[in-house]
């Protein structure tokens, strides 16, 4: 479903991601895990087509197509859903609004008629439900005066509705209590099915405790410098980043 | 249109040849101004002489007076001897023909703030069977109201009928001295809107300029004058809600709003007027003088403005507190993008004790556009108690565009509570690829964000009217995202 070949990033000038190999496949969940600043976010940000990065190197190929001939809501329409680290607030906007405006334009850019407000609301409050979310955040406007776990909550609301074929999640799992967690890790793997992919970006194994990954990679100073099964998460859990990034900048220093 | 269009085209050619010699005159009317014209204005419209006198005493004062220079906005010089003062109605054998005939980015426009075929027609001027109805439907409307003892007609109607409540209240709000621009109205005005809602009655419908714009080409210079007598409620939805073109580039109306004791006025605005091309090209000036007066105890005005047209808007609708426990009100949303300039704002003035007055402003600015706050808040000595709170947003989209906020505070009054916010932001990055990320298109979401930004003041229009107004933001804003 997705595959990132040699990919180059920088932002101002300085180069982030420095050749990211990864292949996805449908059905598969992956965690990309690293130190802060080894490139986690820039990489879920990239896919999402944030036009503050310039891809200096390197393709990503999304259901055989070049990904970066996409503009962000083509991707998005085209089932790209990326969960945000730092959910932003826009004032005056209704929180039902703008999923019901997104909804439709991806079912709209699927040849689906509009969903009207009843059929849409149904369809919600079902969602809403196994987020564990209270309604009444739907009425306020987007994530303004949400608490952090609320933010999280609504961006794993977003993603049950517009069901998206390959979900990136960025430390999602970030800043939640014990109980925010469980009930956002149910959301995301509830979400999990054959046809869809899954990255999970995140700093700590904890979330790993809930979503068994297929895969899970450890990027260090801008490489995928480690893959491995969910034994790797746990490793890296023991022993901490330190010895990745040592082996990393060896390679690097080889290169 | 079938058949029984033909019948409708036949009775409105007979109505506009009723009216012809006295139009054919009219159209005649030099360009230029004085005395003379004046005089012309007056006796072709048969009024009294009163009318006259005011209008020349305005027109001497005028030739005293000076373009005001004080505000931010930058125009060439306006030659007023080469404007013809009297606006007749246009001929029908002058506007296009048909929808064919009509430009066809004025059509696209209609069309995405979807105005109903007729209706297009009917703004594009075209001479049409929809005209007639629409006179129709407004005489249908005026006799419900005059049941009611409510008077809603053309000013020219209300001279000749209701001298007494015109000598009685017209240039009380606004006088003719006032400045340069409600002067020069107060000599030429053609024509306009005039309502009188009597004691105690609840006007049942929003009144509404609609028909009588249909009715009636009135031109630059229009007067609105609406009195709420003692406990009388009305709600007045001025303008159009969709593009007007308009060849015109001087647009000086004034609006004067009474309210007696326990009487309440609301009076909203869409104006849409020609904001001129991509370049700054043309373009209505749309210099504008709007007052009420919470002249009884009691007594309650409140302004909303939604201003998205026109190449500069100068206007500053604002509330006399006269009354105590009087209430008066200013929501605005001025929007400006490619050239457009905008000083627009308020100003609250409180005499009576216990006066209550809520400003709050959103100021967007798109591409080159240029928008100024400008806003004053008096309190006089004898204003016991008298409180204010304004909020003044301004909201920046782009990297050429300019927002000013210019505060006045004025408070004699020891016991008085003013509070004034203001911020400034720019449409963030961050917000855009959010909305962007869901798959919402760029130019939808910035109409999503701006309207969220707006809310607080959509809210105060009547439910048909906020809905276009979000629309009219979503067109105006077209080509403002790179």
């Amino acid at each position: 479903m997705l595959e990132i070949t040699n990919l180059h990033v920088s932002v101002d000038g300085k180069e982030i991601l420095r050749g990211i190999d990864l292949v996805v496949q449908a059905g598969e969940v992956h965690a990309v895990m690293g130190p802060n600043g080894s490139g986690k976010s820039t990489l879920a940000q990239v896919l999402a087509g944030r036009d503050s990065y310039t891809v200096s190197a390197g393709s990503v190929r999304y259901d055989g197509r070049d990904l970066f001939a996409l503009s962000p809501e083509e991707r998005a329409r085209e089932g790209i859903f990326l969960a945000f680290q730092y959910p932003v607030e826009i004032p005056g906007v209704a929180n039902i609004y703008l999923l019901k405006a997104a909804l439709n334009a991806q079912r709209q850019h699927r040849g689906l008629p509009e969903l009207d407000a009843v059929d849409f609301l149904a369809l919600v409050r079902d969602q809403l439900k196994r987020v564990g979310m209270d309604e009444a955040l739907l009425y306020r406007p987007v994530n303004q005066g949400f608490s952090g776990g609320e933010k999280k909550r609504n961006e794993i609301l977003q993603m049950a509705v517009l069901q998206p074929k390959l979900a990136i999640l960025d430390e999602t799992d970030s800043g939640l209590d014990i109980d925010a967690l469980k009930a956002v890790a149910d959301g995301i793997e509830a979400m999990r099915r054959p046809d869809r992919a899954i990255i999970l970006v995140t700093h700590y194994q904890r979330l790993l405790d809930y979503i068994v990954p297929n895969q899970v990679h450890v990027l260090a100073q801008g490489r995928i410098a480690r893959s491995g099964g969910p034994e790797l998460a746990r490793e890296l859990e023991r022993r901490g980043y330190a010895w990745v990034e040592a082996a990393a900048a060896g390679t690097g220093a080889a290169a | 249109m079938g058949k029984p269009a033909v019948r409708l085209d036949e009775l409105i050619d007979q109505d506009y040849r009723q009216g012809f010699s006295t139009m054919l005159e009219t159209d005649t009317v030099p360009r230029g101004l004085g005395e003379d014209v004046i005089r012309l204005i007056s006796a072709k419209k048969n009024e009294p002489e009163f009318m006259l006198d005011w209008r020349l005493r305005a027109y001497r004062h005028w030739l005293t007076m000076r373009e005001p220079q004080w505000s931010t906005v930058r125009h060439p010089p306006i030659d007023y001897q080469d404007i013809s003062y009297y606006s007749a109605p246009k001929s029908r054998g002058d506007g296009p023909r048909s929808l064919a005939d009509v430009d066809p980015e004025l059509l696209r426009t209609y069309e995405k703030l979807g105005v109903p075929l007729q209706e297009r027609e009917l703004l594009a001027g075209v001479a049409v069977d929809a005209v007639f109805d629409s006179v129709s439907v407004a005489t249908t409307f005026k006799d419900k109201l005059a049941g009611l003892g409510i008077i809603f007609c053309s000013f020219s109607e209300a001279v000749q009928e209701h001298p007494e409540l015109v000598r009685q209240y017209l240039g009380s709000v606004v006088p003719y001295s006032d400045n340069y621009f409600a002067t020069l109205n107060s000599a030429v005005f053609s024509d306009g809107s005039f309502c009188y809602i009597p004691p105690g009655v609840r006007c049942p419908m929003e009144l509404s300029t609609y028909f009588r714009i249909n009715a009636r080409n009135t031109g630059q210079f229009e007067r609105t004058l609406i009195i709420a007598d003692r406990g009388a409620y009305v709600s007045y939805l001025e303008g159009c809600t969709a593009p007007m073109r308009d060849e015109n580039q001087l647009h000086a109306a004034v609006v004067e709003l009474i309210a007696l004791d326990d009487a309440q006025i609301k009076y909203a605005t869409v104006q849409n007027w020609y904001p001129g091309d991509k370049d700054g090209k043309g373009g209505i000036y749309n210099f504008v003088t709007k007052r009420g007066d919470c002249r009884g105890a009691n007594s309650r005005i409140s302004w909303t403005q939604v201003e998205t047209g026109s190449a500069i808007t100068w206007k500053y609708p604002s509330v006399i507190l006269q009354g105590d426990n009087a209430v008066g009100e200013f929501h605005s949303v001025a929007l400006t993008n490619h050239y457009q300039q905008a000083d627009t704002g308020t100003k609250m003035i409180h005499l009576g004790r216990n006066t209550k007055s809520t400003i709050i402003s959103k100021g967007i600015s798109a591409g080159h556009g240029h928008n100024a706050y400008r806003g004053l808040v008096r309190v006089a000595k004898s204003a016991e108690g008298a409180r204010n709170y304004t909020q003044c947003d301004s909201l920046l989209l782009g990297d050429r565009c300019a927002a000013h906020t210019f505060p006045y505070i004025e408070v004699k009054n020891p016991t008085a509570r003013v509070e004034h916010e203001a911020s400034t932001s720019r449409i963030g990055e961050d917000q855009l690829f959010y909305c962007q990320s869901r798959g919402i298109a760029a130019e939808e979401a910035v109409a999503m964000i701006v309207n969220g930004f707006c809310k607080e003041v959509f809210k105060e229009l009547p439910m048909e009217f906020a809905v276009e107004a979000q629309k009219l933001l979503g067109v105006s804003l077209e080509g403002s995202i790179a």
